[in-house]
């Protein structure tokens, strides 16, 4: 990076988060700091939404899932526009008629006062421990090959999200996300242009497609059913809705932007908005990644994206033999691209005997290049035991550096730290909001002043903050880094499902009733993650199955609420 | 409690209910995935 690239990275992040705390001065009232000024229009709740979802490991690390696997990992969305359909239409009235400020609140008013607080502390604790990974994740990349320091990278993007999420609540959030996310956009629009033009000469876009079907890359959906595979069309569609339905339905990081809405409308078409185009920007960015790994096949890539922990390993014993994997993995790779240029001319002019033979000649060269990547993977992972050897998040920044001018060099960085700051405000508006309002107000203080509660708020927000750096600056993730942040989000997230589906649906059920199934459903849960290897997505499902079953026996065998019938949903 | 009016159109051309808006976003849905389909069987 130069300084203009520099200028950019600084300037931009600057000029919003500054633009973002001078608009919102003054605000003092707790609704207003709460849920925003209620002036929010749908493509501000879009738009922020979004950006409260698509964090920078979004950015950073899809594209390397789709230059590892492929398109496949677009199936995960399936789900998100049902269960976006069913939280406008269910979930949406019922949290604007009680005049909620968090998702938990309404549990309150259902059930009781402890089933509340299990939610919330749920949400807090999966929240809270995302978060650090929402901080962790970008910094641990990107001063990994910028050469910045690790603790220095997080302390000072977490202390920027930190400051202007405590000085203005959820306008501020809001606003710094439209603009973050403008930021994004252009960046990864530019990235795809630079690309398309970087492809080799004669090498069209209908061509790149062909050569990265004939790797597997363009294998978008599956049908199989197969428990074992992590992506298919049915637990997309199953236990994606069911991750989609907890996360915008239930986590407060989300409820929270689409409850600042002007109105039901407002917030309404602002979940329509992200229902429409989910699946096609995750296309988009899976798609940038096969386009680079049809890029690479012309241009010869490092063995090992992450060339940081490479050349270290390769200063030490291990040198030699990763050197020799190297010298053997540029060989292949060589003999790949003539083939692949044989085979291309061949598929112009139209002699099929000369495009099989030289198929055969890049498949075999192919699987030679994988298999000096995968020994160079294996030989990393003997020479420092626990470290990660993933280096699929390290492919587009790699791309990026190594292949974009300057200035829009300085762009993608900047998206990169625009997208971890609006997902890291959103989560942290969420935890100060969830921990004074069911926490400290429902428990510690319950008759304050508005102005201590925003005070209250604005110490927890700065908390969590810290918490996040604190558990940013400890972490070691050996998981690709999107799918860290999935796999914890199932684990909870199914359960927190359940109690609000016992809520909404089995009207029959009381308090008591579901807090015991809850805790016992998520001890399940765990078990099963401990002991079987099923595709994480299915335990959105288990938890919140298990969590409704439970309920519904415990409340049999308990007999009928106090009182009689529970509370109506809407109550 | 009284829905406020606002809430209850849609403010979209052509799409005067919720339950229309639903329906042409399942049906997005339903050509993002045949054409995901499309795409798979047309490069494998």
């Amino acid at each position: 990076m130069n300084a203009l690239d520099y200028a950019i990275l600084f300037g931009s992040l600057l000029a919003i988060a500054a633009y973002a705390v001078w608009s919102t001065r003054g605000r003092r009232d707790f609704n207003t700091y709460m849920k925003g000024a209620a002036e929010t229009r749908w493509l501000t709740i879009g738009l922020s939404v979004m950006a409260t979802q698509a964090s920078a490991i979004t950015f950073l690390s899809t594209p390397g899932q789709g230059y590892e696997s492929g398109l496949g990992f677009v199936q995960n969305y399936f789900g998100a526009p049902l269960a976006l359909i069913v939280v406008a239409a269910v979930f949406l009235p019922i949290y604007r008629r009680l005049k909620v400020y968090t998702a938990y609140e309404y549990l309150g008013h259902r059930f009781d006062s402890k089933t509340r607080l299990l939610g919330a502390c749920l949400f807090l604790l999966q929240r809270g421990l995302g978060a650090g990974i929402t901080i962790y994740a970008p910094a641990i990349v990107l001063s990994t090959v910028m050469g910045w320091r690790l603790d220095t990278t997080i302390v000072c993007s977490g202390l920027l999200v930190v400051i202007y999420t405590v000085l203005g609540g959820c306008d501020a959030v809001s606003l710094t996300q439209k603009y973050q996310i403008g930021v994004i956009f252009a960046g990864m629009v530019a990235a795809f242009a630079v690309l398309l033009a970087k492809l080799p000469h004669g090498l069209g876009f209908t061509d790149a497609l062909s050569l990265a079907g004939g790797f597997h890359k363009l294998e978008a959906v599956d049908f199989s059913t197969s428990f074992d595979r992590r992506y298919t069309v049915w637990s997309g569609l199953l236990g994606g809705m069911f991750l989609a339905l907890s996360y915008f339905g239930t986590d407060q990081s989300q409820v929270q932007r689409y409850l600042s809405g002007a109105s039901m409308r407002e917030s309404r078409l602002g979940l329509m908005f992200n229902a429409v185009f989910k699946i096609p920007m995750q296309f988009f960015i899976l798609l940038l990644g096969v386009l680079i790994f049809v890029f690479y096949q012309f241009e010869r890539p490092p063995v090992y994206f992450n060339r940081t922990a490479w050349e270290t390993a390769a200063a030490h014993e291990a040198g030699g033999r990763l050197r020799a994997l190297e010298a053997d993995f540029g060989a292949a790779h060589a003999r790949e691209r003539a083939g692949l240029e044989t085979w291309l001319a061949a598929r112009r002019s139209g002699d099929a005997v000369a495009e099989a033979a030289a198929r055969a000649t890049v498949d075999e060269a192919h699987t030679q290049v994988e298999a000096a990547r995968e020994a160079t993977k294996s030989d990393l992972r003997a020479a420092k035991p626990g470290a990660a050897a993933n280096d699929s998040d390290y492919v587009f920044i790699t791309f990026i550096l190594d292949h974009l001018p300057h200035g829009l060099i300085g762009l993608l960085v900047t998206a990169f730290f625009a997208a971890a700051l609006s997902s890291k405000a959103g989560e942290l508006n969420a935890l100060g909001s969830t921990t004074t309002v069911d926490v400290y107000r429902h428990l510690v203080r319950r008759d304050a002043t508005d102005a201590h509660y925003v005070v209250a708020s604005k110490c927890f927000t700065a908390f969590w903050g810290l918490v996040a750096i604190g558990f940013a600056l400890f972490a070691n993730l050996a998981e690709n880094l999107i799918q860290a942040v999935n796999i914890l989000g199932s684990i909870f997230y199914g359960v927190v499902l359940g109690l609000f589906l016992v809520a909404f649906f089995l009207r029959r059920v009381g308090g008591t009733a579901v807090f015991w199934a809850a805790l016992g459903a998520q001890a399940l849960v765990f078990a099963l993650y401990s002991t079987l290897s099923i595709s994480y997505l299915w335990y959105n499902v288990i938890g919140c199955a298990a969590c409704m079953a439970l309920s519904l026996v415990l409340q049999a065998l308990i007999g009928s609420p106090r009182g009689g019938a529970a509370r109506p949903a809407a109550a | 409690m009284k829905v406020p009016p606002d809430d209850k159109t849609t403010g979209l051309p052509g799409l005067r209910s919720w339950g229309a808006v639903y329906w042409l976003v399942m049906a997005v849905f339903v050509a993002w995935v045949v054409l995901l389909t499309v795409l798979t069987r047309m490069y494998a």
